[in-house]
């Protein structure tokens, strides 16, 4: 049986590890490679890494610091943040990187998506949506970091995405972001409707109900960032619980 | 010397760190034919489709040179998830194309009936496995592995398939024949299950007439 993947997110900003809330408030927490090789010893899942500074300084993919943090990373791992050329991905990839995470120059340049897809084939690419509800029904995805508004409709990109060959959407609520309320279900619901390839919900968890809710609502696997840094919870914790609520987890 | 094959399709680095954590001393990732000749362990690793894949062995005038190792220097070869299929004789995904002809079979599409069972198949799924292939000693029942894939070698002689896991349907994830190993899943990336396998790997040496 396939496991529900529990993932933590690892958000650096200019060689600092940082947290954020709805996007914003970035706290600096630390050193983002010493956290990878303490979530590897944890024997976790998987492991996201995003370089939030990328896409609004609109520099490089930080070589330096994957090559450095896949010293030791017998998980899988999936570098984003600001990666906008198959020339990019393919460095990324060769140095220790396992999937990319495509987020703002998907979207600028959505050819992007499908040449990425057919050259390392669409299980390394995953896209990452930011979305925020902007009323009761309708949410709209933004881009740069949470920045900037496209006016478009969240489903309607996620369906997009799945046809031009993203092997998984990183699907992320920005008014969720790092409240420690619970994922936002609604969503969640809707673009498990919309598309069939696999969701990574993220934005919102902070106890262990949440990740319950959030794979009950359609979610393949879960993200979370802020419940490891700010509470006694582990990755175990919460997979201890998972499985006592019926979900398939990797103990 | 353990050669890591650069096919220009892979993550080389996360495979030569894995490796090189199971206890290989001496890993090189190489696209020469004479450290192909030189090794005692070869890995063809692998992300990415069937064609690029085919044509960049093509392009690096590696293939009749993996294919010597394998059947007639009888040398210890591992093939992870790309570098699997591509031991077939064709591959089916965006169009048909020749694969390496070392395994009988075709590389094609999982098939899925429930909307339930999403494509690809990505994370961390148990096996069932055979105790007398030597890549899983020392492994706990129905171990977890980590895949990322849609495709699979449908081999024509099934008595090289040494574990299966079920997703959707139940498929052959690792082959066993002589010298050659191949798994589907991602040793690599399956924490301390893989890391114990690429060990087990790396200690065949002696087990070529098995």
């Amino acid at each position: 049986m396939l496991k529900t993947r529990l993932i933590p997110t690892v958000l650096f900003k200019d060689h600092s590890l940082v947290k954020s809330v709805q996007f914003a408030n970035l706290r600096m927490l630390g050193n983002p490679i010493q956290t990878v090789k303490v979530y590897n010893a944890r024997n976790v899942d998987e492991l996201v890494f995003l370089d939030i500074g990328a896409p609004i300084d609109n520099h490089e993919p930080q070589y330096e610091v994957v090559s450095e943090i896949s010293e030791d990373c017998f998980m899988p791992l999936t570098v984003g943040g600001g990666i906008k050329t198959v020339g990019q991905i393919r460095r990324l990839l060769k140095i220790g990187a396992d999937k990319i995470a495509l987020n703002t120059y998907a979207f600028k340049s959505p050819s992007l998506i499908r040449d990425a897809a057919n050259k390392f084939g669409s299980q390394a690419i995953v896209v990452s949506i930011d979305v925020k509800r902007v009323n009761a029904n309708r949410y709209e995805i933004f881009i740069t970091g949470g920045k900037q508004a496209t006016g478009i409709e969240v489903t309607k990109w996620a369906k997009e995405v799945a046809r031009r060959g993203a092997g998984e959407i990183l699907l992320t609520s920005i008014d969720h972001d790092g409240q420690m309320l619970g994922y936002d279900l609604q969503l969640i619901k809707a673009i498990a409707k919309a598309i069939n390839i696999p969701i990574i919900a993220s934005g919102g968890a902070g106890k262990p109900e949440h990740f319950v809710s959030a794979i009950k609502n359609g979610a393949d696997a879960v993200a979370a960032a802020s419940i490891f840094h700010y509470t006694q919870y582990t990755p175990q914790s919460i997979k201890n619980y998972m499985r006592r609520k019926g979900i398939p987890v990797r103990l | 010397m353990i050669m890591i094959v650069d096919y220009g399709m892979s993550n080389l680095r996360s495979v030569a760190k894995a490796v090189e954590a199971a206890g290989g001393r001496s890993v090189k990732v190489s696209n020469k034919l004479l450290d192909l000749q030189a090794a005692t362990h070869i890995i063809l690793p692998g992300q990415g489709a069937f064609p690029d894949g085919m044509a960049n062995l093509k392009k690096g005038k590696l293939i009749e040179g993996i294919r010597h190792q394998i059947n007639t220097l009888k040398k210890p070869f591992l093939g992870i998830c790309l570098g699997m299929q591509l031991l077939a004789t064709s591959g089916h995904e965006s169009g048909v194309n020749n694969g390496l002809n070392i395994i009988s079979g075709k590389t094609i599409h999982l098939t899925v009936k429930e909307k339930k069972y999403k494509l690809p198949h990505i994370g961390w799924n148990d096996i069932a496995y055979n105790i007398k292939c030597p890549l899983f000693k020392g492994l706990s029942k129905s171990p977890d592995f980590y895949f990322d894939h849609s495709y699979y070698l449908e081999p024509l002689d099934s008595s090289i398939t040494v574990a299966t896991c079920t997703y959707g349907q139940t498929f052959p994830v690792t082959f066993w024949r002589q010298n050659l190993f191949a798994t589907l899943f991602h040793p690599e990336k399956s924490q301390t299950n893989g890391i114990k396998l690429l060990k087990n790997f790396i200690q065949t040496q002696f087990q070529y007439h098995a």
